[in-house]
C-alpha cells in the first residue's frame, strides 16, 4: 500500500498523496481514528462540510493472510457526536488494498445537492453523476453498478444515508454482490450522505500492489493462522455449522439476552430463532439456502449464512446473531422469516439493523405497535424506507425515537443503541459499553468471550469485580486487532492456541519489517483509544457519559435480579491510561 | 433420585432425545450427583462438552446437582482447553 486518495467533495477532484512516514505503520481503525483526529475539528457538524469519512483497508488486508478483509470507516459519528469507526467485510477492502490505497479520505461537500459514484481503478479515480440511482436501495444500486462497472467492490449507502438519518449505515458487498455486509454503527451512511457520495466502486484488475518484505515468513505465518483456524473447535465447526446466532441459546441460557427493549434477560422464544433453528429451516427449504458461508475471499471460518424463504427463495443474506437479536428477542419477536424481512429491509434501505431493533424496541415500549407483532414491525420498518415522518423518526436510532415518545426506558450510551448482551447479567461487556469511546459497542471490547464462553480465561458474568480490567484488555488487543484488517473471529483462535496468536503476528511483522510482540500490541491499542478518548474530550464529551441509562442501576433483571453495579470509580479506570 | 431439567443445544442435540431445540428433557439422576454424572449418562463424550448452565450461571462439571436444576449444555462455542475446568491456554496476556 503506498498512496492515500483523497476525494474532494466540494472541488469534485480525487488526487493520490504520499503516506505520511506517520502513517506508515497504521491501517484499519488505527489509521481511521487517527487521519479523523488530524484532520476533522471535533465540534464540526458531522452533517457539514467540515466532517470527513475515512476508509482504510486493514494493515494486511489484500494478502493471502486468511480472513483478512475487513474494511474500516471512520468519521465523526452523526449519531453520537464523537469519534466512530465501524468495520465490515466484503470484497471492498481486499480490492483497494490491492490498488495500493492505504486509506480514502472524503472531505467537503457538494456545491449543489447531487449524488455521485467514486470509480476508482489501475486507470485512476474519477467521480461520476449519478442521478439513475438516487433513491435506490442497495440491491438495486449493486446490481446497477455491476452492469455498469463489471465485479467491483461497491461501498454505497442506500436510502437511509441519502435522507441523512442517523441510523443509517455504509454497506459493502459480498462475492455474490449482495449489500448484506454493513459498517453499520453510529450513523456514517449519513455522513458519507452528507458528501453526495452515493457509492464507491473499486476495480482491482490488473493490479496486485501490496509489497511484503519477507514473503515466505509471511507465508508460513499465514499458514500457522489457518491451521489454528482449522483445528480451533469454533472456527472450524460451530460457526459455520451454526452461525453467530449460536449465541441466542448460550445468552438466553446465561439470562443475559436483552429481551422486550432490555426488560429480561431470558427471552421464551430464544431457541425459534437460534442457530440451530436457523440451521433447521435452511436445511428443510433448500433453494438458495446456505450455512457456513464466506464474506470474502480467504476467509476461512465462513460463518455466515443465507437464509431462504419458504419457497427457497432468498429471504436474507445474511442473518446474523445481531440483528436476529435485535429484530427478534429484544422486540418480542420469535419469527425467523419477519426477522430475515426486516433483516433484508434494512440491508435495503441501508439502516444498521441492531439500532433499528433497539429502536423498534423503545417503539414497542411507547406503545406504538405491540411487543411480538411481527406484521406491525414490518410496516414500521417500511416507513423507515418510505421516509415517513414517523418513519424519520424511527431512522434516527433509538435515542431519538425514545425522546419523542417519552420513552425513559432507553438502552443507549452516548446516543448509541447497546446490542445483544445485557449490562446487569454480563457486567464486564457492560463496562465496555460505556467506557469505550464509541459509544454501545460489544465488538471494541468483547469481555462476553471471558464471562460468557470461558475464552481467555473465566469471569463471573454477574459479579462486578475485575470488569475494569477485563474491559480494558480487551478493548486495547481489540483496536490493534482492529487496525490489521483481521475478522476478529480468529480471536478464538489466537486466544487459545499460541502458534495462531504468533501466526497472526507473524504476518505483520513479515509484511512490514517489524518485530512485534505482545507488548506492541499493547502499545498500539492504547495509542488508539488515547487518540479517540482526546478527540472526544474536544468534542465535548466528558466522563458523565461513561455511564449505563439510569434504569439499568436501580431495575433489577430477571432472571438473575441483578443490577448493573461496577463502581463509578471503576469505570473511571478502565481507559485512564 | 431428583429430576432435573436438561437442554442440549448445536451438536450435543443427537445425543438426547429428538425434542425441539429449547424444550427440556427430564433426566433423573442420584441425590447429590455431579453435572459430570449427569454427562455419563447422557453419553456425551467429555471433549465436546465444553458450556454448562445450572440455573443461567456457568458451572463447572464437579458441581452437585439439586431437584429441579435447569442444565444447558453446550459444544465449544468457544474455548478449545480441554472441558469444562480445563485450565485456558492464554495465548496473548491480556494485561495492560
Amino acid at each position: 500500500m503506498s498512496k492515500i486518495l483523497r476525494v474532494n467533495m466540494t472541488d469534485l477532484t480525487a488526487t493520490y498523496e504520499d503516506v505520511p512516514e506517520k502513517y506508515r505503520l497504521l491501517g484499519g481503525r488505527g489509521l481511521t481514528s487517527t487521519i479523523v483526529a488530524d484532520e476533522v475539528e471535533p465540534t464540526c457538524h458531522p452533517l457539514g462540510p467540515h466532517n470527513k469519512v475515512v476508509f482504510a483497508p486493514g494493515l494486511v488486508s489484500g494478502t493471502a493472510a486468511p480472513n483478512s478483509g475487513r474494511l474500516s470507516v471512520g468519521a465523526k459519528s452523526p449519531l453520537t457526536g464523537g469519534i466512530k469507526e465501524s468495520n465490515a467485510g466484503g470484497i471492498s477492502s481486499q480490492k483497494i488494498a490491492h490498488l495500493g490505497i492505504k486509506a480514502m479520505v472524503v472531505e467537503g461537500q457538494p456545491r449543489e445537492k447531487q449524488l455521485y459514484a467514486l470509480r476508482v481503478s489501475k486507470a485512476g479515480a474519477e467521480l461520476v453523476p449519478v442521478p439513475e440511482i438516487a433513491g435506490k436501495g442497495m440491491y438495486e444500486t449493486n446490481a446497477t453498478l455491476w452492469a455498469r462497472y463489471g465485479r467491483v467492490a461497491i461501498v454505497g449507502i442506500g436510502l437511509a444515508g441519502e435522507r441523512l438519518m442517523t441510523n443509517a449505515g455504509v454497506s459493502t458487498n459480498d462475492m455474490e454482490n449482495g449489500p448484506g455486509r454493513y459498517a453499520s454503527r453510529g450513523g456514517l451512511g449519513a455522513a458519507m450522505g452528507s458528501k453526495g457520495l452515493k457509492a464507491i466502486a473499486v476495480d482491482d484488475a490488473g493490479v496486485r500492489d501490496v509489497p511484503i518484505k519477507d514473503p515466505e515468513a509471511f507465508r508460513v505465518a499465514a499458514k500457522q493462522l489457518t491451521d489454528a483456524l482449522r483445528e480451533h473447535p469454533v472456527t472450524s465447526q460451530t460457526l459455520p455449522s451454526y452461525g453467530t446466532a449460536v449465541l441466542i441459546n448460550v445468552l438466553s441460557e446465561a439470562g443475559g439476552l436483552p429481551t422486550r427493549n432490555f426488560s429480561s434477560g431470558r427471552f421464551e422464544g430464544a431457541a425459534k430463532t437460534s442457530g440451530e433453528a436457523i440451521a433447521g429451516l435452511v436445511k428443510a427449504r433448500g433453494g438458495v439456502g446456505r450455512m457456513g458461508h464466506p464474506c470474502h475471499p480467504g476467509c476461512v471460518i465462513q460463518c455466515s449464512n443465507v437464509v431462504p424463504r419458504e419457497d427457497g427463495t432468498l429471504a436474507c443474506a445474511p442473518v446474523e446473531y445481531e440483528p436476529d437479536w435485535a429484530l427478534g428477542a429484544n422486540c418480542g419477536i420469535d419469527s425467523l422469516d419477519d426477522i430475515a424481512t426486516m433483516n433484508y429491509l434494512c440491508d435495503d434501505f441501508g439502516v444498521d439493523a441492531v439500532e433499528t431493533g433497539v429502536a423498534l424496541g423503545v417503539a414497542m415500549e411507547a406503545g406504538l405497535l405491540k411487543f411480538g407483532d411481527g406484521k406491525a414491525a414490518i410496516e414500521l420498518l417500511e416507513e423507515v424506507g418510505n421516509g415517513t415522518p414517523l418513519g424519520r423518526i424511527v431512522g434516527q436510532g433509538a435515542a431519538f425515537t425514545a425522546r419523542a415518545f417519552g420513552v425513559t426506558r432507553v438502552p443507549v450510551v452516548k446516543g448509541q443503541g447497546m446490542p445483544a448482551y445485557e449490562p446487569r447479567a454480563v457486567k464486564g461487556i457492560g463496562t465496555t459499553y460505556v467506557t469505550l469511546p464509541m459509544g454501545a459497542d460489544h465488538t471494541a471490547g468483547y469481555a462476553v468471550a471471558t464471562e460468557i464462553l470461558s475464552v481467555g480465561g473465566k469471569a463471573d458474568p454477574l459479579s462486578p469485580a475485575g470488569k475494569a480490567e477485563l474491559s480494558r484488555d480487551f478493548q486495547v488487543a481489540t483496536a490493534f486487532l482492529d487496525s490489521t484488517g483481521y475478522c476478529l473471529f480468529i480471536s478464538f483462535a489466537t486466544l487459545d492456541i499460541p502458534s495462531g496468536f504468533e501466526g497472526m503476528l507473524g504476518t505483520i511483522n513479515a509484511m512490514y519489517g517489524t518485530s512485534w510482540t505482545a507488548e506492541d500490541i499493547t502499545r498500539i491499542g492504547q495509542e488508539v483509544l488515547r487518540t479517540e478518548r482526546r478527540f472526544n474530550e474536544l468534542a465535548g464529551f466528558s466522563k458523565g457519559m461513561d455511564r449505563v441509562p439510569e434504569f439499568m442501576k436501580h431495575e433489577p433483571l430477571p432472571p438473575h435480579n441483578t443490577v448493573f453495579d461496577v463502581p463509578d470509580e471503576e469505570l473511571d479506570r478502565v481507559l485512564a491510561f | 433420585m431428583i429430576r432435573v431439567g436438561v437442554r442440549l443445544y448445536a451438536t450435543l442435540r443427537r445425543y438426547g432425545p429428538h425434542l425441539p431445540v429449547g424444550t427440556p428433557w427430564i433426566a433423573e439422576v442420584e441425590d447429590g450427583a455431579t453435572l459430570e454424572d449427569l454427562i455419563g449418562r447422557l453419553g456425551l463424550p467429555a471433549g465436546e462438552l465444553k458450556l454448562a448452565f445450572v440455573n443461567g450461571r456457568g458451572q463447572e462439571v464437579s458441581s452437585r446437582l439439586r431437584a429441579g436444576d435447569e442444565v444447558g449444555l453446550f459444544p465449544p462455542i468457544a474455548g478449545a482447553s480441554g472441558c469444562l475446568g480445563g485450565p485456558g491456554l492464554k495465548a496473548v496476556p491480556l494485561r495492560s
